[in-house]
């Protein structure tokens, strides 16, 4: 089937999907978009984690037919042009890639967090970031990164910061 | 593979009639899961996503009509007040991302005698609501689950909404898991007092082929409080009256030996869950006259 949807602000229409694949393999397979990570395809992971319609999910339990005309963004379409999103920067500085396969579904995650609530205490970081496994066990780094992008995205969101 | 993808109710049962097979997907937690491991390949996939009646959520003569598609999110927002017991069940569903797509009726739809929301809708006494061509019925939860994943619904029929009457009295949910996130039951149990009929509601998830009740748990508790005319008076409960009903819940329960923990453990936490569970509702029914 056709599949006609919006992803990172570009319309795209994607021929020969099959009827049972999910939005995760139609982004990485067949629209060369690999940012979102596919790694346990059962929703354990989170490293596919996208938006649809504005609402964070994992892509591997969307069925791609589920995406028509429904607006997506990935990971890739945070950073505005070469200017990483503060999020994606926070995560460089604060040393919370490793092997960096989980980064992109927590950088999208965070990104959703922040949205919500853009300071939040530790114990919500934690429950917000549940869904999300790094299996170099870096989170102590990767909460960092959260308080660290809450800190200069509230500095600059108050006109006070660089 | 078709994909059919309504737009309205009126489509959506339409097309179940036409493909009685057709496999329903809402938030896709449990259908992509097969798909994508090549468990389950249907001949028709049926999105319900497109459906707004189903994603509604409306007061109904003091009951709560909760749309098959509204998302576990929007059940903890939206419901927490009137509904706490659903609304903890829900809170323990997966991560945020799962509660964003899963939805209640994808739980009863699955009918995993694991699924969160089960013990919370038998404690409540929620009916389900089933829709075809033919008429829309409705059916007490517990005679809904039939069997392991398999429920009472025809295959010409959705499973539109979940009817719940708020409970007058305090309602908690337990569960047991390795962890305190993106975990699949080991155990589940739910309570719900209704002092207005002087009545006790339970749930038992992952312990028994379907989530069920523990009803003789359930009449021995509303018959010792009434016995001691303690539904009034909300005294303190007497010794050893939780501890029996966690015995009674337990007993109720026919738990297997499995990959996530043992028929034995199962039956022990049960029994505790069950004694804290009642500590903790009652607790609330005592501060509530206080307040």
């Amino acid at each position: 089937m056709r599949i006609t949807t919006t992803v990172n602000n570009e319309r795209h229409e994607v021929d020969d999907v099959w009827e049972g694949e999910s939005l995760l393999y139609m982004l990485r397979e067949r629209m060369g978009l690999p940012g979102s990570k596919n790694a346990c395809e059962q929703g354990e992971c989170g490293s596919c984690t996208v938006y649809l319609d504005g609402v964070a999910a994992c892509a591997c339990l969307i069925a791609a037919g589920q995406a028509e005309g429904r607006d997506i963004v990935t990971v890739e379409g945070l950073a505005e042009g070469d200017d990483l999103h503060p999020v994606q920067q926070a995560f460089l500085d604060a040393g919370a890639v490793q092997c960096g396969f989980c980064t992109p579904g927590l950088i999208v995650a965070t990104h959703d967090l922040l949205a919500r609530d853009p300071r939040p205490e530790d114990s919500q970081i934690r429950e917000s970031l549940a869904g999300n496994l790094c299996r170099c066990t870096g989170y102590e780094k990767i909460i960092d990164a959260v308080k660290l992008a809450a800190g200069r995205m509230a500095s600059t969101s108050a006109g006070g910061g660089a | 593979m078709e994909f059919l993808t309504p737009t309205s109710l009126q489509e959506a049962l339409e097309a179940k009639s036409a493909h009685p097979d057709a496999k329903p997907i809402m938030g896709g937690t449990d259908v992509m899961v097969e798909l994508n491991f090549d468990h389950y390949r249907p001949a028709t996939l049926l999105d319900l996503t497109r459906v707004p009646e189903l994603a509604e959520c409306d007061r109904d003569n003091g009951s709560i009509k909760l749309g098959a598609g509204v998302t576990y999110t929007r059940v903890i927002a939206e419901l927490g007040d009137q509904l706490p017991g659903l609304a903890m069940a829900s809170r323990t569903v997966g991560s945020p991302q799962i509660r964003n797509r899963g939805t209640v009726g994808g739980n009863l739809g699955a009918a995993s005698p694991a699924g969160d929301s089960h013990p919370a809708l038998l404690a409540a006494d929620a009916e389900v609501e089933l829709s075809s061509l033919d008429g829309v019925r409705r059916l007490p939860v517990d005679e809904f689950y039939i069997g392991v994943k398999r429920h009472a619904g025809r295959d010409d029929e959705l499973i539109t909404a979940v009817y719940i009457t708020p409970p007058q009295g305090p309602q908690q949910f337990c569960k047991i898991g390795t962890r305190n996130a993106m975990v699949i039951s080991v155990s589940a149990f739910s309570i719900a007092l209704h002092p207005d009929r002087k009545e006790v509601g339970t749930g038992i998830g992952s312990a028994a082929p379907t989530p069920r009740r523990a009803r003789d748990a359930e009449i021995f508790l509303a018959e010792a409080l009434e016995a001691d005319g303690r539904w009034e008076s909300r005294g303190a409960l007497p010794e050893g009256l939780a501890r029996e009903f966690g015995d009674l819940v337990k007993a109720a329960a026919s738990p297997i030996d499995d990959v996530r923990g043992s028929a034995a453990y199962r039956l022990h936490s049960l029994s505790v869950m069950a004694r804290r569970s009642l500590g903790w509702a009652w607790d609330d029914y005592t501060s509530a006259r206080k307040a």
